[in-house]
């Protein structure tokens, strides 16, 4: 248990790559000027590193057979996996822009039919892990070696269906799937421990049979590292707790429950966005 | 009906790789052969509905055919918004067999009473539903599921049923049957209603009156063509379903008369279960005379229809 990441704390600088990367999700916010702001800051450094490090994929062919699977479960932080879908060109900017347009391919949850590199539809909370388990098994009856990764939020955690899953990943012994949570503390009503308190989150999920590491989810170096353990010759699925701050990046929105989800704000407000952004 | 359900799932995955079968925790034995044949194929999984939906959505993406099977009711109120986001808004071909439909366990009482199933599901885009009236019809329908492209619900029977369905008989999805040829009056059924139906058009021929009997298996797509081919020839039309008068089938017909019919009075009647969580157990058979469902009742609301009796 990494007790130190269970109080708000000092979260690492953020690099170039990291404040470009929510440039683009102010860019998508601009365009909607609506999203899940807080939730979509504490995900970059955990997408940046599977897009960036880990997951195999051809944005060129976003159905190539042997690509990894990856499932944003927390479908509400889709501006960061715009940002991500945006950089490796599975999108264009301009799509970007187009954020919630009527006629954007851009959701304020990410849809499979409309955006390329979109696994599955989310955005109703505790459906990515069940239907993760459902790839790993046709993974393991193909004999096919890629791997499924999934992304869901603590406050998503409170579902039973999440459970529901975990009992199964393990019962069905799927090595071949990576849970990892976006734990940022914080759910709509406020911090999880007073909605919903999760604690002792690393026991419970051990205690469903799986390989869990504790990580600072916006240090990428340990977010690789955690990753590439979970590729090790253990019949348990994995999971990784990733410790993360809710709004990193701008101090203002840090550890801020009003911070959740932003519509209609001020030039001033996006510009202070930007301000924190620079070197 | 059930046995025979389960026995083309395994048949089915001797000639297609891509079917697999889900259980959720079912009773002991359940495909035995299929799970000693085909470990990779079955999967026996908790008492889990949501994720057993999550996970059949999860191999469909990957180009299996899932058939997951539990009791009706969870299938069902548990595991909405699985079936609704996972299932139908991705319109992926898994195949929902249900258990216990309508009344059938009766003894256990209503959270175990499949009555408001295809008012639940039938909201739904992409899905189709389907209520066989008979085993040798299970057996035709399930020859259809292999390629049929959207997620499917199968209400099962209680077993046992009487055989009332014609091999002979072109099955497809969609496309009502025509047991009794319509002339006075026309009952129109799906699931094991039929059966019921088809006594209540006997007890009429004894009384002269000449009655046919659609038995429409497929509640969604509901078979427009039928309805307009068949409909303006006859005086009075029943329909039957053992589920909520709400929601159901009938309630199909009356928004299709409504839609495509609205300028012609229709004489139409809906027989089905009234809006109230029944307070007895006894039998389905029990059930279904309490909620004025037995051909001699059918015969009577035909009859007062046609205008044969007068009140």
């Amino acid at each position: 248990m990494l007790n130190k990441f269970l109080n708000p704390y000092i979260s690492p600088k953020l690099d170039k790559r990291s404040m470009h990367l929510r440039k683009l999700v102010i860019r998508a916010f601009e365009g909607g000027m609506r999203g899940h702001l807080g939730s979509s800051m504490s995900l970059i450094e955990i997408l940046r590193v599977l897009y960036d490090d880990f997951l195999s994929f051809n944005s060129k062919e976003p159905e190539w057979c042997d690509r990894d699977r990856f499932i944003l479960s927390k479908g509400h932080g889709c501006l960061a996996q715009y940002a991500l879908l945006a950089d490796k060109k599975f999108i264009s900017l301009n799509d970007l822009d187009k954020f919630c347009h009527h006629d954007g391919i851009l959701g304020g949850h990410p849809e499979k039919s409309k955006i390329p590199g979109v696994e599955f539809s989310t955005g109703a909370l505790g459906h990515g892990l069940p239907v993760s388990v459902g790839m790993a098994v046709a993974a393991k009856i193909n004999k096919k070696n890629h791997k499924i990764i999934v992304v869901t939020g603590d406050g998503e955690s409170n579902e039973g269906s999440i459970w529901e899953a975990a009992l199964s990943a393990s019962q069905n012994k799927l090595n071949n799937l990576i849970w990892m949570i976006d734990y940022n503390k914080f759910q709509s009503y406020g911090q999880t421990q007073d909605v919903i308190n999760l604690e002792p989150l690393n026991n419970k999920i051990t205690s469903f049979g799986f390989n869990v590491t504790e990580v600072d989810g916006h240090n990428t170096k340990s977010i690789q590292n955690a990753l590439n353990s979970c590729l090790n010759k253990s019949l348990k699925p994995n999971a990784i707790i990733c410790h993360t701050v809710k709004g990193k990046g701008f101090p203002f929105a840090e550890h801020n429950e009003n911070w959740h989800h932003k519509s209609n704000m001020k030039p001033s407000e996006i510009d202070a966005m930007y301000k924190c952004l620079e070197v | 009906m059930r046995k025979t359900a389960l026995n083309s799932v395994y048949e089915l995955a001797q000639k297609n790789k891509q079917v697999v079968f889900i259980g959720s925790d079912l009773g002991p034995g359940v495909l035995d052969e299929m799970k000693i044949n085909m470990p990779n194929k079955f999967y026996m999984e908790g008492v889990s509905e949501q994720h057993i939906i999550g996970m059949s959505a999860g191999l469909a993406l990957e180009g299996f055919i899932p058939y997951v099977n539990t009791i009706a009711t969870f299938l069902t109120r548990r595991c909405f918004e699985q079936i609704a986001m996972d299932l139908c808004l991705h319109d992926l071909p898994v195949r929902l067999i249900a258990n216990g439909g309508g009344l059938v366990y009766a003894p256990l009482g209503p959270t175990h009473l499949a009555t408001e199933d295809f008012g639940i599901l039938k909201t739904l885009p992409n899905i189709t539903i389907i209520a066989p009236c008979d085993a040798l019809e299970m057996k035709e329908l399930m020859k259809c599921t292999i390629d049929w492209p959207h997620p499917i619900y199968i209400r099962l029977g209680k077993g046992g049923d009487k055989i009332i369905s014609n091999s002979k008989t072109n099955f497809k999805i969609g496309k009502a049957i025509i047991m009794k040829k319509p002339e006075e009056g026309l009952f129109i059924t799906t699931g094991v209603m039929a059966q019921i139906a088809a006594e209540a058009c006997n007890i009429l021929k004894n009384e002269g009156i000449q009655c046919g009997l659609m038995h429409m298996h497929t509640v969604k797509p509901l078979d427009q063509d039928s309805l307009l081919k068949w409909i303006p020839k006859v005086k009075a039309i029943v329909s039957v379903e053992e589920h909520f008068r709400t929601g159901g089938l009938g309630s199909s017909i009356l928004e299709f008369l409504n839609d495509k019919m609205n300028d012609t009075f229709i004489n139409f009647h809906r027989i089905g279960i009234p809006d109230y969580y029944t307070k007895n157990y006894g039998s389905q058979k029990s059930l279904l005379e309490t909620a004025g469902i037995s051909p001699k009742s059918l015969a009577l609301e035909m009859k007062l229809r046609l205008k044969k009796i007068n009140v």
